[in-house]
């Protein structure tokens, strides 16, 4: 019907002929090209999601007919990377750390890399900042139990510390003295070494102690309290304690000895990798 | 509903041809000149030369996605100084805000890519097919040899135009003479292409084919920009009370009470917009002068004054109707609003350009390792670390000295250091990481304390310039 248009008198401009309550509502139509964009957005739509993966189903989604893949463009994003690296990696594993110069690629990459090894393997004990925990030594310190240069670090990352799976793990342990020990002769241990790290101490007690400290404790402790590093053993007179250095904590690990244990990591890290973190272990302030 | 038409009304239409005519005056000429100004800025910048030192590349204008950096003939802009960018960008919504409510859509008349690459487009549709009657004409004409020929030739035309501005696109994201040579030789890299391609073809479209569809549908301004104008804009606008009522026929009866406009349709037959300014104002009309230009020629003809079709204030409608003369443009213009945005426009351009001079040419960042808050060493000192970032602005390499000040007793060593003690040297035009240790010794109140203050210092060597950033030094407190 041509004759229906009603037009408002106010705009000038034709109503669509709806009414709500005296309310109309104007037609201002909407240009032709705009409803075929819509339309070339709909077919868009659907050819997308034949081409690319997307509607889901009971196990999976759909693959798209063109075998796109989040998953393997970031796997071949990652093998580019690698390739890219792949020389100065190799060049890291045959490296000799010593005397790998700081401004030396290799290093840096090394130090880059080591960070993200010890984040992925290390951090679960160590802690993400490497400032470890009770009973996980800190590794920003200056004090080591088996050694802070850059070969000690490298042994001990590769073959870890008392386990049954590398051969060439480092090894000592503690006895519990709770077994030896009277516990008068505990405490009076207990205020020797209280007396050589410099603490508040029962000197009476502690000169008892100093007996039996040398009897028992030197061998691995060093006559001062120094440590020994072939052996693990912590030094006694300084201000570090792994497992807490006051008089209770001290008796605990008298009594029943303390010592943790670390995974071999060259079983399961590669060459590049090992170094790598040696070298961001080494230079995080404490190294030798 | 009360009422339901047996046919509704058509939801949608199609666009109607616009064949804008050729037309002479002032405004027109000035359009030139901004078009061909503009134009030249935009194909020429990306290849200015600007020696700014061996390392550092020569592009006068270029934004170097990949190493972050943007450069402007002697500024150089690093991602964390992102606020000149964002301080530009206030300034220029400023400056739109100021003109619009001082002169109407200039922005869209004169200097608004659609608006100059669609008169670029139709400048080159009349060379090919002739002014506006020769166009209708053709349009009209069924398809032969001519037509095609005719059409052809301004499409290939108009491709070639938009590949040139796809292509200039991206010569501003990297070095413009190799890119240049790599794209013809087939060597650029596929993002290059497709960018070039994907700007040709909206350039193509929008100035060829969408023209004023891209502001009347898809483009905010419009609907903004008349928001902000007011009585006191100056636009363009008809003068109803002078050219009413209209009629063509002069000598007829009765003609002496016509107004001055001779209902020639000079001004809706150049219009880009294809619009009749007489209707008064309307959203679609960019204020492109050019039907002031054609009045005035038809004016200037009969014999009338010129200004029949003029930029004026709607403020001013009563006194002219009334016979008085308009009051002075500047008496328009400066009124609080634009005083306003002046000031606020001003005011941000001045800090921009202090900030600018004040840009110490030592940038240092201090990041304090927190985790842990603190080391205990072996003999009982405290230790805290900081990364500090100095970056060298410029095309050599500097040595820098590390130092710290605090009313407490520290100690302070460098990790990474240069030949001397304390001293760091960083590459040009790159950032260091510097690992910074500073101690207390356990008899010192830092060691004991939770948190003491101290400032890091870094020193130029060589100009003895320095910066200092306070942080914080944790204790066992
Ligand atoms: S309406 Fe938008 S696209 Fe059109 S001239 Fe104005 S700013 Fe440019
Ligand atoms: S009405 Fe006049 S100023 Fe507005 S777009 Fe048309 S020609 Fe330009």
């Amino acid at each position: 019907m041509a004759d229906n248009k009603d037009r408002d008198d106010v705009t000038g401009i034709d109503t669509t002929g709806h009414e709500w309550d005296g309310i109309k509502e104007l037609n201002n139509p909407l240009p032709r090209w705009w409803l075929w964009c819509f339309y070339g957005t709909i077919v868009w739509g659907i050819a997308y999601t034949i081409a690319y993966p997307a509607w889901p189903l009971v196990n999976a989604a759909t693959s798209g007919v063109l075998g796109y893949s989040t998953r393997a463009e970031v796997a071949e994003q990652i093998a580019a990377v690698d390739a890219q690296n792949a020389e100065v990696s190799a060049r890291l594993a045959s490296a000799d750390l010593a005397t790998l110069a700081p401004d030396d690629d290799a290093h840096r990459y090394g130090v880059a890399g080591g960070a993200s090894v010890f984040l992925a393997h290390c951090s679960q004990c160590h802690g993400s900042g490497a400032a470890g925990a009770l009973g996980y030594p800190n590794l920003l310190d200056d004090d080591w139990l088996w050694g802070g240069e850059l070969d000690a670090i490298e042994y001990t990352v590769r073959h870890g510390i008392r386990n049954d799976v590398d051969p060439d793990a480092r090894w000592s342990e503690m006895p519990a003295f709770g077994e030896i020990f009277e516990d008068e002769e505990i405490a009076a241990t207990v205020e020797y070494v209280l007396s050589i790290s410099g603490q508040d101490h029962d000197a009476s007690l502690a000169e008892q102690g100093a007996t039996l400290f040398e009897e028992q404790c030197t061998a691995c402790h060093g006559d001062a309290g120094e440590g020994m590093r072939d052996l693990g053993a912590p030094r006694l007179s300084d201000a570090i304690w792994l497992y807490g250095g006051d008089r209770e904590a001290l008796t605990e690990t008298i009594t029943y000895s303390r010592f943790g244990v670390m995974p071999p990591w060259g079983q399961r890290l590669d060459e590049a990798e090992i170094k790598a973190v040696t070298l961001y272990l080494h230079q995080l302030g404490g190294g030798e | 509903m009360t009422k339901s038409p047996d046919t509704p009304p058509a939801l949608y239409v199609a666009r109607e041809p616009i064949f804008p005519r050729r037309v002479k005056g002032s405004f027109r000429t000035l359009k030139w000149w901004i078009m061909g100004v503009t134009l030249a800025i935009y194909y020429l910048t990306p290849f200015l030369r600007w020696d700014r030192g061996p390392n550092l590349p020569d592009q006068a204008v270029l934004i170097d996605l990949a190493g972050r950096r943007f450069y402007f003939f002697w500024i150089e802009i690093w991602p964390h100084e992102f606020y000149f960018v964002a301080g530009l960008l206030i300034m220029a919504g400023l400056g739109l805000f100021l003109f619009t409510s001082a002169l109407g859509r200039v922005w869209c008349g004169y200097a608004c890519p659609q608006t100059v690459w669609t008169d670029l487009f139709i400048l080159v549709e009349r060379w090919i097919e002739g002014d506006r009657n020769a166009r209708v004409r053709l349009w009209n004409a069924d398809w032969s040899a001519r037509k095609l020929r005719l059409r052809v030739t301004k499409w290939i035309i108009w491709f070639l135009i938009a590949l040139a501005t796809g292509g200039a696109w991206v010569f501003y994201f990297a070095d413009a003479p190799t890119l240049l040579v790599d794209l013809i030789t087939l060597n650029a890299p596929l993002i290059a292409y497709s960018t070039v391609l994907i700007l040709a073809a909206t350039t193509f479209v929008f100035g060829g084919f969408m023209r004023e569809q891209v502001c009347n549908y898809m483009c905010p301004w419009p609907r903004i920009q008349a928001a902000m104008m007011d009585n006191d804009t100056l636009t363009v606008a008809y003068r109803h009370w002078r050219g009413e009522p209209r009629g063509k026929h002069r000598k007829a009866a009765g003609a002496e009470n016509l107004g001055d406009c001779i209902d020639c349709m000079a001004c809706v037959n150049v219009c880009p917009a294809g619009i009749d300014i007489r209707d008064g104002q309307q959203m679609e009309c960019i204020t492109c002068a050019l039907c002031i230009d054609a009045c005035d020629e038809v004016m200037e003809k009969i014999g009338k004054p010129r200004g029949l079709i003029d930029y004026l204030a709607l403020a001013d409608e009563e006194r002219e109707t009334a016979g008085a003369v308009p009051r002075p443009i500047l008496s328009h213009v400066l009124r609080p609003r634009t005083i306003l945005y002046t000031g606020m426009w001003s005011l941000i351009g001045v800090a921009l350009i202090y900030a600018l001079f004040i840009r110490s040419d030592i940038d240092l960042t201090v990041e304090p390792v927190r985790n842990p808050q603190f080391v205990t060493l072996s003999d009982g000192s405290v230790r805290n670390t900081y990364t500090v970032r100095i970056r060298n602005l410029g095309a050599e390499d500097k040595t820098f000295r590390i130092m710290l000040t605090s009313d407490e007793i520290l100690r302070i060593t460098v990790e990474t250091e240069g030949p001397n003690e304390g001293h760091v040297i960083v590459p040009a035009n790159e950032t260091l990481a510097a690992r910074v240790y500073v101690t207390a010794r356990p008899q010192d109140a830092a060691a004991k304390t939770e948190s003491t203050d101290l400032r890091l210092w870094v020193e130029d060597l060589e100009t003895d310039s320095r910066a200092g950033v306070a942080t914080i030094f944790n204790g066992k407190g």
